[in-house]
């Protein structure tokens, strides 16, 4: 088996190779490229990002036919995908970071900023905070809920349909820390940095 | 709820643990790689080196260092000390590092700060404040503690939340080395005066400085001696917070 992870210069993915390749030991492959061919060709897709919203969709953006080529591998062939922090934001359709900017639109809703009620609740929302896990998803098998996830961000996911929420964690308000539309996962936090409860949520993608 | 964290830090030097924990079944006690792996299974929430590395011939080491451990250790990790440009960051960043402790350039040369969050974005930059008591305030003080700078440290940490530090690591230069606690007062008005997280570093002797700390106002408290020389487990200090009811990762 194939997973690519997509390297678009979305910033730093050291930690998220080096995770996904601690999982996989020899018994799976882990490519990382932005070569359109071997995205079509492989199994699963993991999409990270760090940085906003908006130098995210841009770096897609500048790499030619990577977005078409992400539609095809997850929407018109339904293949597992995986996006991580700015990775699942992308999935919406538009995003208010710097300048309001278009989404991949794969889940319709907007990213915006979190309300911080009047500067009540620090940003970025930095640090460990607890899954509070609200329907069964795949990706979470073994994960106990209320485990301990590693969050830093100050955008956040606002889908129109709730359906597609999986697990929320309290912050401010009630933020949406993971997703799962059909083939689509994405976690608003970093399982590559949420020690062994993160692992485990690699390896049950890997695994699916 | 988001919980507080705590961060062991290492000193490390050419590529070695200075000060370090020292426990006898330590295969090598100077591997940082095998220190921040223990800290880590231990419970840190995140891991701190500060590069201090004296001769710029052996400034590359801390790459591998930094390189080795994010193969090992699945919590983030910081790395400060020497850091003078956005290339130096970028090069952390591609090494495994998650986030850059910035001090004497960012005092230097606020661009850097400015450049590299936007690049990198704001969650991987830390700027590092070294600050020391002065006519009733605090003045920063550059290169490891050695030069001062005139500079208002509260001036100058709402001067970096504007240029886009997703953290500041506050260090009491006064307390620091002395086990009798934080600086609160330095704490509490910066972490009041800025909206984004402040780790509070410099003086813990004692598991209820760390309760301080974070009563202060602080998101994370950063210790090294205490754990260092084995006083206190990563476990114990966090058993110790949550006794006293404060949010901690168990």
């Amino acid at each position: 088996m194939n997973v690519t992870i997509v390297d678009y210069n979305s910033g730093n993915i050291s930690s998220v190779i080096n995770s996904f390749k601690e999982v996989a030991k020899d018994k799976v492959n882990i490519e990382v490229t932005s070569d359109l061919n071997k995205i079509k060709s492989s199994d699963k897709v993991v999409l990270p990002g760090q940085g906003s919203f908006k130098s995210c969709v841009d770096a897609l953006n500048n790499i030619s036919g990577l977005v078409d080529t992400l539609n095809e591998f997850a929407i018109d062939n339904k293949k597992p995908l995986l996006g991580i922090c700015v990775g699942l934001q992308m999935f919406a359709d538009v995003g208010y970071e710097e300048l309001e900017t278009k989404g991949l639109g794969w889940i319709s809703g907007k990213v915006s900023k979190i309300d911080n009620q009047n500067g009540k609740y620090k940003l970025p929302h930095i640090g460990w905070n607890e899954l509070n896990i609200v329907k069964d998803s795949k990706i979470f098998k073994g994960i106990e809920n209320n485990s301990h996830m590693y969050f830093v961000h100050s955008y956040e996911l606002i889908p129109n349909d709730k359906n597609v929420v999986s697990a929320i964690t309290d912050y401010s308000s009630n933020i949406v820390c993971s997703i799962e539309k059909e083939n689509i996962f994405g976690t608003q936090f970093h399982p590559e940095k949420s020690d062994k409860a993160g692992l485990k949520i690699i390896d049950n993608f890997i695994n699916l | 709820m988001l919980k507080n964290r705590i961060i062991p830090c290492l000193d490390v030097k050419n590529g070695r643990v200075v000060k370090g924990i020292n426990f006898i079944d330590l295969k090598d006690a100077g591997d940082p790689v095998e220190q921040a792996k223990i800290y880590s299974d231990g419970g840190a929430d995140e891991i701190c080196f500060l590069d201090i590395t004296a001769s710029n011939e052996n400034r590359h080491t801390i790459y591998d260092v930094v390189d080795r451990t994010s193969k090992k250790c699945f919590v983030p990790l910081t790395v400060g000390g020497g850091v003078r440009s956005v290339e130096d960051i970028n090069k952390l960043l591609n090494c495994g590092a998650d986030k850059v402790s910035i001090n004497t350039a960012a005092v230097q040369n606020a661009k850097v700060v400015e450049d590299s969050s936007r690049k990198f974005g704001s969650q991987c930059i830390v700027v590092a404040i070294d600050a020391k008591r002065k006519d009733g305030g605090w003045e920063i003080f550059t290169h490891g503690g050695r030069n001062s700078t005139g500079i208002n440290a509260l001036e100058f940490a709402s001067k970096m939340e504007k240029c886009g530090a997703g953290e500041l690591l506050v260090t009491s230069m006064d307390k620091d080395g002395t086990q009798s606690g934080y600086d609160i007062e330095l704490t509490q008005k910066i972490s009041s005066m800025v909206n984004i997280p402040v780790i509070a570093s410099g003086g813990v002797g004692t598991l209820d400085h760390l309760v301080d700390g974070i009563k202060s106002g602080a998101s994370a408290v950063l210790a090294a001696s205490i754990f260092h020389y084995g006083t206190y487990s990563v476990n114990q200090a966090k058993q110790y917070l949550a006794s006293k009811d404060i949010p901690v990762r168990i």
